[in-house]
């Protein structure tokens, strides 16, 4: 077990420089970190959660528009956007297998084409902010949704204001998980820079291992939001 | 190894998306939810590596979390879903 | 360092408080104890604003009508007084003080997993309590602390906004201190602490952290779901706009009534540590006790709707709550019986934690089983929102958390100050407050059954309940004199005590074999356990426990 001379008495010369003085061993340190980050992510879990409890109490109870109000989003904008995400982890797996063999080059290059993929998730997501906004789907006073087909019921309309809680829901969760890549950009940047500076090794890459997490999360929830939202009723 | 989740990955979404198109009725929402899941597990089973985990605590956290917000779901549609009885 | 008798100074030993000095050194500490005495100090300060306000509204009360404030004022009072009371003072003052303070010893490790995430949670609790401060001095709130909508969303002209985001700053606070208690107990066990072996304090606080991970963050996302429906007029909540104002309840009771374990469960791990101190014994049933705390927290996110048998939701779904909601009960009663069998031909001593944990006892034991009243939906019907749920209530957090928080600060001041409080003053303060405490309630179940609705300025239509309004103020009166008590001796102690010895009590657990109070990295050498919890026969027969180390 742990070297007694290790706690407690600072032996310089004995433990590694990244070794926080609370924790006994390196390995301690490293579970501690990956247990923190997924009990964290149970958190976001749980946070989401809440508005998929929300979204799926409404899409029961307002099919019929919910089915309009999501044919008038751009499915094929948002198919983009999900491959995106699943290309963007693809190179978040690779940074930190970079970072276990000690590939610098590679480590950053990946870390690079992650926050580019990123950034372009964030583009589209623009993209399409925008054309919301100039359709009139933005909820609050100058929303109007009227005389828009039932996908299925051409002669019935959606009723605008079961339409203006989907478009709440779309833009709060959407919102949010951008919110989230937001950060998760802040967060590589910052691995980005540590990484530059040399700081990961093969025997430290921690804070490259939980950002990994942190970002393959992000990518499961708008998993489950791209069919959620964009896909409701799309048959012609 | 990696690579081939990848493909998986996004094999699933071209799938789903191409499936929204063809009128399955109610399969519609099954059947895109269910590749979303597979989707996610493989996520989380390979790219976060719960997979290789020489611990089981991970696990339960993970089941943990999913337990509770099956929870939140399932016990609200309790309410929701009977409204309407008798 | 010598382990010192009581005639050495305690400023001439180095420990955590005298190791730095200046307010830097406190704002920026990563030691968990200094974070521990900062949150006791700012959730003492909301304790004080939460009770004037109860001060206030028994005032309101003496007579029926509403005649000191206005019903509008009266409507912002109880609704402060309850966020306040719950989000700012309950939720984290158990966990926050004496859990920070005592987890990492009781484990024996030299801090929590994440030190400074511990200092950024007080920050979070700081920031939210300051924003929830500015919004009652600006014109306050007066949604309820139920925040139920569409009043809160479309109605009301109060800060609704402004409160709901204090809270949920507030609620990551809290977050981030249970999942640093959960990393600490997987990761941070000094060798042989094991799962067994942990004191129940521990694992009653492990159950409370799995609650504030799973269940804050979506109050979290409710709140801040009412604040954007209320900035910018949508429906997800108003039935006018095609939203069901049940979801909201939904959503804030999936969290609010995990809460109420949340304020609960550590106090009962104090109780355990009490009793199994002041009857010298082992605590009857560990393992029972042990899984029951995590019963409850599982269990306890089971039942949330039967805060809502009477709005509307489905009977079927308020049967299945129901019976559930008598399910949550059987880990509670599994305690107490516990707690009763450990007093069994135990040695008791009746020093002021012991005092404080009989009152416990009694007062959880009756607020739990009107609990069960109300799980009841046919009794339920007639007694909800009126005073007898106000008194179940406050049976179970004051007459139960509050009375373990004063008892687990009574039996580790020695540990946390270095100093002893006067005990004749400690018991006369807890008999003060178990007397006013029955005082002011009791007469509320009682008013409750007769009728008398809750949140209600002005009663005049009833007259015949201002005798037992006026109990229940008088009875207030008494409890506060009881509170006040130990806040203005423990300050003298701090000057004016007697120093403590190591271990005062010749209690059991690691946390007693460090110094009075502990150095800054609580053990010299990383303990390694060989003993079981609650050894109290080793104790009492003289055998000193050796801290056995490593190397």
């Amino acid at each position: 077990m742990s070297d007694s001379t290790v706690v407690g008495l600072h032996h310089e010369e004995q433990h590694h420089p990244e070794l926080l003085h609370h924790f006994a061993e390196p390995q301690q340190q490293r579970d501690a970190a990956s247990l923190g980050m997924w009990i964290f992510l149970g958190t976001e879990v749980m946070f989401f959660g809440g508005l998929f409890c929300a979204y799926l109490i409404y899409r029961r109870w307002y099919f019929g528009d919910f089915g309009a109000a999501s044919k008038s989003i751009d499915a094929t904008l948002g198919a983009t956007n999900t491959a995106v995400l699943i290309c963007s982890s693809l190179t978040v797996v690779l940074a930190v297998w970079a970072a276990q063999i000690a590939r610098r080059t590679l480590l950053i290059g990946s870390l690079v084409i992650t926050m580019l993929l990123g950034m372009v998730f964030l583009g589209i997501k623009g993209k399409e902010y925008k054309d919301k906004f100039e359709e009139h789907h933005v909820p609050g006073a100058s929303f109007s949704f009227d005389h828009v087909a039932i996908p299925g019921h051409p002669d019935q309309y959606a009723n605008p204001r079961h339409a203006e809680i989907f478009f709440a829901l779309y833009f709060i969760m959407t919102g949010l998980h951008a919110l989230h890549m937001i950060i998760g950009l802040g967060l590589f940047a910052w691995l980005l820079y540590m990484a530059w500076k040399g700081r990961f090794t093969p025997e430290y890459h921690t804070p490259i291992e939980i950002g990994g997490l942190y970002w393959h999360f992000v990518d499961i929830v708008w998993i489950y939001l791209f069919p959620l939202l964009y896909l409701i009723d799309r048959h012609p | 190894m990696y690579f081939s989740v990848w493909a998986a990955l996004l094999l699933g979404t071209f799938i789903t998306y191409k499936v929204a198109y063809i009128d399955l009725g109610r399969f519609n929402a099954a059947v895109a939810l269910t590749i979303a899941t597979i989707k996610a597990l493989l996520v989380a089973l390979f790219f976060m590596h719960i997979k290789g985990a020489h611990e089981k605590l991970l696990k339960l956290v993970v089941i943990s979390t999913l337990f509770f917000l099956f929870i939140l779901l399932v016990l609200s549609m309790a309410d929701y879903g009977t409204r309407t009885w008798s | 360092m010598s382990m010192a008798t009581t005639t050495i100074q305690p400023v001439e030993r180095e420990n955590y408080l005298n190791k730095e000095y200046g307010v830097g050194s406190w704002l920026f500490t990563t030691d968990h104890k200094r974070i521990a005495l900062l949150y006791l100090i700012s959730i003492t300060f909301f304790f004080f604003i939460g009770g004037f306000f109860a001060l206030i509204i028994r005032l309101e009360l003496l007579t029926p009508a509403s005649d000191l404030v206005q019903p509008d004022t009266y409507n912002k009072l109880f609704t402060m007084h309850g966020m306040v009371m719950v989000f700012f003072f309950l939720v984290p003052s158990i966990p926050a003080t004496l859990g920070n303070f005592l987890v990492p010893m009781m484990i024996g490790a030299k801090d929590l997993a994440f030190p400074r995430i511990n200092l950024l949670s007080w920050y979070l609790y700081i920031i939210g309590g300051l924003m929830m401060l500015h919004c009652m001095l600006t014109g306050g709130v007066d949604t309820g602390w139920t925040f139920y909508t569409p009043f809160s969303t479309a109605y009301s002209n109060t800060k609704v906004v402004e409160a709901g985001l204090a809270i949920f700053v507030a609620g990551f606070s809290s977050i981030l201190t249970g999942l640093n208690f959960v990393v600490s107990i997987h990761r941070m066990r000094a060798p042989g602490m094991t799962w067994s072996r942990l004191p129940l304090f521990i694992w009653a606080h492990y159950a409370t952290s799995i609650i504030q991970i799973l269940g804050t963050p979506v109050i979290a996302i409710t709140l801040l779901l009412v604040a954007v429906e209320r900035t910018l007029h949508l429906g997800i909540f108003d039935p006018k706009l095609g939203g069901d104002p049940l979801l909201f309840q939904h959503l804030f009771w999936f969290y609010s009534h995990p809460a109420v374990y949340i304020m609960i469960l550590p106090s009962m791990g104090v109780i355990s540590e009490v009793i199994a101190c002041f009857a010298r014994k082992r605590i009857f049933g560990y393992s029972f006790v042990a899984f029951s705390s995590i019963a409850i927290a599982v269990f306890g996110f089971l039942v949330w709707a039967h805060h809502m048998f009477v709005a509307g939701i489905s009977i079927y779904a308020a049967l299945v709550f129901s019976i559930l909601s008598y399910a949550v009960a059987v880990p509670s009663a599994v305690k107490v019986f516990n707690w009763t069998a450990t007093l069994y031909k135990g040695s008791i001593h009746y020093d002021a934690p012991m005092l404080y944990a009989f009152g416990f006892i009694g007062l959880f034991t009756m607020g739990g089983l009107t609990g069960l009243f109300l799980a009841a939906l046919g009794i339920d019907v007639h007694v909800t929102d009126t005073y007898f749920v106000i008194a179940h209530f406050h049976y179970i957090m004051v007459g139960g958390a509050l009375m373990g928080y004063l008892g687990g600060l009574h039996f580790w001041w020695p540990k946390i100050s270095g100093r002893l409080y006067p005990e004749s003053w400690a018991r006369l303060a807890a008999l003060i407050v178990f007397l006013g405490f029955n005082l002011t309630f009791f007469p509320q179940f009682v008013l409750g059954y007769l009728g008398m609705p809750r949140r209600y300025a002005d009663y005049s239509h009833m007259p015949e309940f201002q005798v037992l309004n006026v109990l229940s103020t008088a009875g207030a009166t008494v409890l506060g004199v009881g509170y006040l008590l130990p806040m203005l001796y423990f300050l003298w102690s701090m000057r004016y005590g007697k120093p403590a010895p190591d271990n005062p009590w010749n209690a059991a657990g690691l946390e007693w074999m460090t110094s009075s109070p502990p150095t800054t990295f609580n053990f010299e050498e990383e303990p390694v356990v060989t003993w079981e919890a609650y050894n109290y026969d080793e104790l009492d027969r003289g055998h000193k426990q050796e801290v056995k180390v490593v190397g």
